[in-house]
């Protein structure tokens, strides 16, 4: 053969022993690091095998449906499924997509504009492509689970509310939970749930939201469920039943259908709220999901405040409803004499200074004492009561009849109002009271402001002799508080008449009569004060009138009080009480209807099943024969209908 | 000439630990892959793999016999043929794994570098031998560059960097057993320093994030250090005894990816825990140690180069693929000698082994 045979050149014996121990020492080397992690830090890369392999899938709770006094159902949920992409795998992502898109009916470069916004989350949590499943996309993601294991179905309760804006203030609405929601919760609450952010859902939050459920399951590489370790069953929240009566909610948002205002009707016995609305709002059904920004800002912007609860938030003058207090404190002071009187020639001359009366140019109301001064809400007499009474005297009274502060009821938000006083002033603008300001404030002008429920609650109150029940919305409501600033027989009898009077004796609410019921009350007209306006208050006029009615029945104990708000709608009269009247109409209805025992609770009158349109109708359609419009009758035939107040 | 050799000068020791080594390979593919539903093409792996090693050893058997200096008398040939495969891989082979490597042969594909890596081995071995030294000349080391980095060029126009790269143990252990001198070492590791930065922007993005990954693992637990990551956590949590065969919960759930074959030890590692790896890694230790004892024994250099050219293959390989089980080497495409399934690598180590065989049989002849 060739020269490699018998090659006698020696070997490099000192090369190869290296080697050997260059493969000792590297094996040793490997075998420490080994060593490290299979003894050393075992614990740590078990729990992380651990946590690799198995998967905590929350069973989000249902809330508790929100129910009417008659249990009814207001709010409830629906069942409604997110279609997830699970994005680990790469290249099955970008095999799938097309099949997945075709599936689902979105068009490939949408879900592929998702993915790419979603970079930044990390790749083993899912993105949410479509955030309501329709029965088409379940049926296909279910039949092609193995095939394309891309999608996951999560089942989510998503709240169903009455469209319309139906009660749509005092019920609220969810949202995600906010980072310093979670922190406040001390654990309770995680990322991503969800909770009540305004309204009833916040105010009973804890007894709606239930507790999630839990599933521990053992998963694959790819997320399959390959074994089932444990379950444990949500615990759905607890159902509230409402003070509501939903017949009279129709009613109510019937007749401020297309207004500006507020309605609290209330039982003054109980504290019940059995209507409350506040107009214009908006569908918090657009919330249930998740509000788009634009519209949320749109919300915010809107010059008619959609999102504020006028019932509690809107902090207005009274205008001549306040003279019920004004009644009241005169007779309860004794300061002046209950037969008190004065001749009103249209006007009346105060600290120098001319005061007119509503009929000011249409000549007066002549000789007037208390009963006729709150039938024809004659401003000159109780200008003269102002004056003798003195702001704080006013002032003491206000505040005892319920205003100037919260009346307590169970809704987050509920503003205080303001009733003003010598101090007040000193305080707040460090000046001086001037005499002048308490002839504003008899009539309901000048700095006093007060909310429509707060004006409910106290009307009712000193109807029913000086007992003040906290209004409350929680049908099962304990510990109602009640206050009580006893009123004299006699004064209760007097104000109660003149409030009857008002009504029933060609007084200026004559045109709401109704037959066979003591419907009682009092009418106002106020100008619009706002925060900053308060300073100009009493010079300037540059709002149209707001309208104020509160009316109750019967005349002594009544059973329900209703106070209506209609901003800018000029006289109370005209505006507010037809509304009030219209509520306690369907409330006396209902009551003889039941005590004929010819009253069956509808309970399907909000039918779950029904597309939000269809709800939409039937709230519509419902209270059309008590429409205003076809039961408004003219206010001409009235005495004083020109002029009142 | 021929009938001094005889059987029983086998490496019955070797044949043994290799053996037991592929034995190990069978049992965790089996564990690895009996998840797998019927109509896999991963299902049945292990039997298959039991195949390649029954090949396999028939093909060390056959090279045995075949005196290695004749071998070594048709290197030029063979490195032509080499090169002349190579290049017809790259002009009519098969696409996998987004290389131009495979060819296909009776129904499987086979990857063509693998058997010039054989090729190579003897190829320089003859070269160093021929140079008869022990202070190796620069002009020397140059051919030595350029028989290498011929074929080198060929695999990484495939591309199959992971491939190339291993044909460098070859040159790099005949130059250190030719007495590379340690001047000319510096003067390596200086330039390959220098041409880092320029290697850089030749690098495949998917390269570059391995090693990014690899320098700083936790910033990538998603992308490519989700597999280092995944094999640790298999391994650590194995502790000192395992999870048992086939309950290892990373290996079962698919965590460890591709388990069956590259990532196959840390599969291993979960399931028998720190005493099987010690075992396993004993006995590649043991495999190594065994090849250099017989390239100590050789008969002549020519013989020394063949075992020692094996050994430096099987020992980067080994080292390489065990030290990314544990994040000490960025994650390459590189399989575990023996265990891993792949026809083509278990065909390629017997057929080494069987030239090793050979070199150890013919030490007494004369």
């Amino acid at each position: 053969m060739s020269q490699w045979i018998g090659n006698d050149q020696k070997l490099p014996q000192g090369r190869l022993t290296f080697a050997q121990w260059a493969i000792v020492g590297i094996t040793a080397f490997l075998l420490l690091g080994f060593w490290k992690l299979q003894i050393n830090d075992s614990k740590h890369y078990g729990q992380l095998a651990e946590r690799n392999r198995i998967r905590s899938i929350p069973i989000i709770a249902p809330r508790g449906q929100i129910l009417d006094r008659e249990k009814r159902v207001i709010v409830d949920n629906y069942p409604s499924f997110s279609v997830l992409l699970l994005r680990e795998d790469p290249k099955l992502l970008a095999e799938g997509l097309p099949q997945v898109a075709e599936g689902l009916g979105i068009p490939l470069e949408e879900i592929q504009q998702q993915i790419e916004a979603s970079k930044i989350i990390p790749k083993f949590q899912p993105i949410q492509i479509k955030p309501e499943a329709s029965q088409a996309d379940i049926a296909f993601i279910e039949s092609h689970r193995a095939d394309l294991p891309l999608l996951e179905l999560l089942m989510v309760h998503r709240r169903r509310y009455p469209s319309d804006g139906f009660l749509a203030h005092a019920i609220g609405y969810v949202g995600e939970v906010s980072e310093k929601q979670i922190e406040a919760s001390g654990g309770k609450l995680r990322p991503g749930d969800f909770v009540g952010k305004s309204g009833l859902e916040r105010q009973y939050n804890e007894m709606l939201m239930g507790t999630d459920g839990m599933r521990r399951v053992v998963v694959n590489s790819v997320g399959k469920e390959l074994e089932r370790l444990e379950h444990v069953e949500a615990q759905p929240g607890q159902r509230i039943q409402l003070t509501i009566d939903y017949d009279l909610q129709v009613v109510a948002e019937a007749a401020m259908a297309g207004q500006k205002g507020a309605v609290v009707a209330l039982d003054p016995r109980t504290g019940d709220v059995l209507a409350m609305v506040s107009r214009p709002a908006p569908d918090p059904n657009a919330f249930a999901v998740r509000i788009p920004v634009e519209q949320w800002k749109q919300l915010n912007e809107d010059p008619d405040r959609p999102l504020l609860d006028r019932a509690i938030q809107a902090q207005l003058a009274p205008g001549s409803v306040f003279k019920i207090v004004m009644s009241t404190a005169m007779l309860e002071s004794k300061a002046i004499p209950e037969n008190f009187s004065v001749f009103c020639p249209g006007y009346g001359i105060f600290y120098g200074r001319m005061f007119k009366c509503h009929v000011f140019g249409k000549g007066g109301h002549g000789q007037v004492e208390l009963h006729k001064g709150v039938v024809q809400s004659c401003d000159v007499f109780f200008y003269n009561v102002g004056m003798r009474l003195g702001i704080d005297r006013i002032s003491y009274y206000a505040y005892q009849l319920g205003l100037g502060r919260r009346t307590g009821i169970d809704l987050p938000g509920e503003m205080e109002g303001l009733v003003p006083s010598e101090e007040w002033k000193q305080r707040v603008f460090n000046q001086k009271w001037y005499p002048g300001e308490t002839i504003s404030v008899a009539v309901g002008q000048g700095a006093t402001i007060v909310t429509p429920l707060q004006l409910a609650r106290t009307i009712g109150g000193i109807a029913l002799g000086g007992v003040f029940k906290q209004p409350h919305l929680l049908y099962d409501s304990k510990n109602v508080k009640e206050e009580t600033f006893p009123l004299t027989e006699h004064t209760t009898e007097m104000v109660t008449q003149a409030m009857f009077g008002v009504v029933n004796e060609g007084g200026t609410a004559s045109a709401s009569r109704l037959q066979g019921i003591e419907f009682c009350g009092k009418t106002g007209t106020a100008q619009l004060i706002s925060g900053e306006g308060l300073k100009k208050a009493g010079s300037q006029r540059q709002f149209k009138d707001n309208a104020w009615f509160v009316g109750y029945a019967p005349r002594r104990n009544p059973e329900i009080v209703v106070a209506v708000l209609v901003e800018h709608g000029l006289h109370g009269s005209t505006a507010a009480a037809p509304v009030a009247r219209d509520i306690i109409k369907a409330y006396y209805d209902k009551k003889s209807a039941r005590d004929k025992q010819q009253y069956t609770v509808e309970y399907k009158r909000y039918e779950l099943s029904d597309s939000p349109d269809l709800a939409l109708a039937k709230t519509a359609a419902a209270p059309a024969e008590v429409s205003p419009k076809t039961t408004l009758p003219a206010p001409q035939h009235s005495k004083g209908a020109s002029a009142q107040r | 000439m021929r009938e001094g050799i005889r059987f029983r000068d086998f490496d019955w020791a070797l044949l043994l630990i290799v053996l037991a080594i592929c034995g190990l390979g069978i049992v965790e593919i089996y564990s690895a892959t009996r998840a797998m539903p019927p109509g896999s093409n991963l299902a049945g792996l292990h039997w298959q793999q039991l195949w390649w090693v029954l090949i396999g050893i028939a093909c060390m058997l056959a090279l045995s016999r075949l005196d290695y200096h004749a071998v070594l008398d048709q290197a030029p040939l063979l490195y032509l043929l080499g090169l002349a495969g190579l290049a017809m891989v790259l002009l009519i082979g098969e696409s996998k794994f987004g290389s131009r490597s495979w060819i296909k042969v009776s129904g499987h594909t086979l990857q063509v570098s693998e058997l010039v890596k054989l090729i190579i081995i003897v190829v320089l071995a003859r070269f160093f031998s021929e140079v008869r030294t022990d202070r190796l000349s620069l002009l020397d080391l140059g051919k030595a560059g350029v028989l290498t980095g011929l074929p080198v060029g060929l695999i990484l126009l495939q591309p199959d960097f992971g491939t190339a790269v291993m044909f460098l143990p070859i040159a790099a252990m005949g130059a250190f057993l030719a007495g590379i001198q340690w001047k000319h070492v510096v003067a390596f590791v200086l330039i390959a320093a220098l041409l880092i930065p320029v290697g850089w922007y030749f690098l495949k993005p998917y390269q570059k994030e391995r090693i990014n990954t690899f320098l700083r693992p936790e910033e990538n637990l998603r992308g490519a250090g989700y597999q280092t990551q995944q094999a640790k956590i298999a391994v650590g949590s194995g502790g000192v005894w395992g999870k048992g065969i086939g309950k290892g919960t990373q290996n079962q759930g698919g965590f460890i990816p591709v388990r069956w074959s590259d990532f196959i030890l840390a599969a291993l590692a979960e399931e028998t825990g720190f005493a099987g790896v010690l075992v396993t890694l004993l006995l590649y230790a043991g495999l190594l140690l065994r090849l250099v004892q017989n390239a100590q024994w050789a008969k002549d250099r020519s013989g020394m180069y063949i075992v020692m050219g094996v050994a430096a293959v099987l020992g980067v390989h080994i080292f390489v693929n065990v030290g990314m089980m544990i994040g000490y080497v960025p994650v390459t495409g590189i399989p575990l000698p023996l265990m891993s399934y792949g026809g083509s690598s278990t065909l390629f180590v017997f057929m080494a082994l069987g030239m090793v065989m050979n070199v150890r049989m013919r030490r007494f002849v004369n």
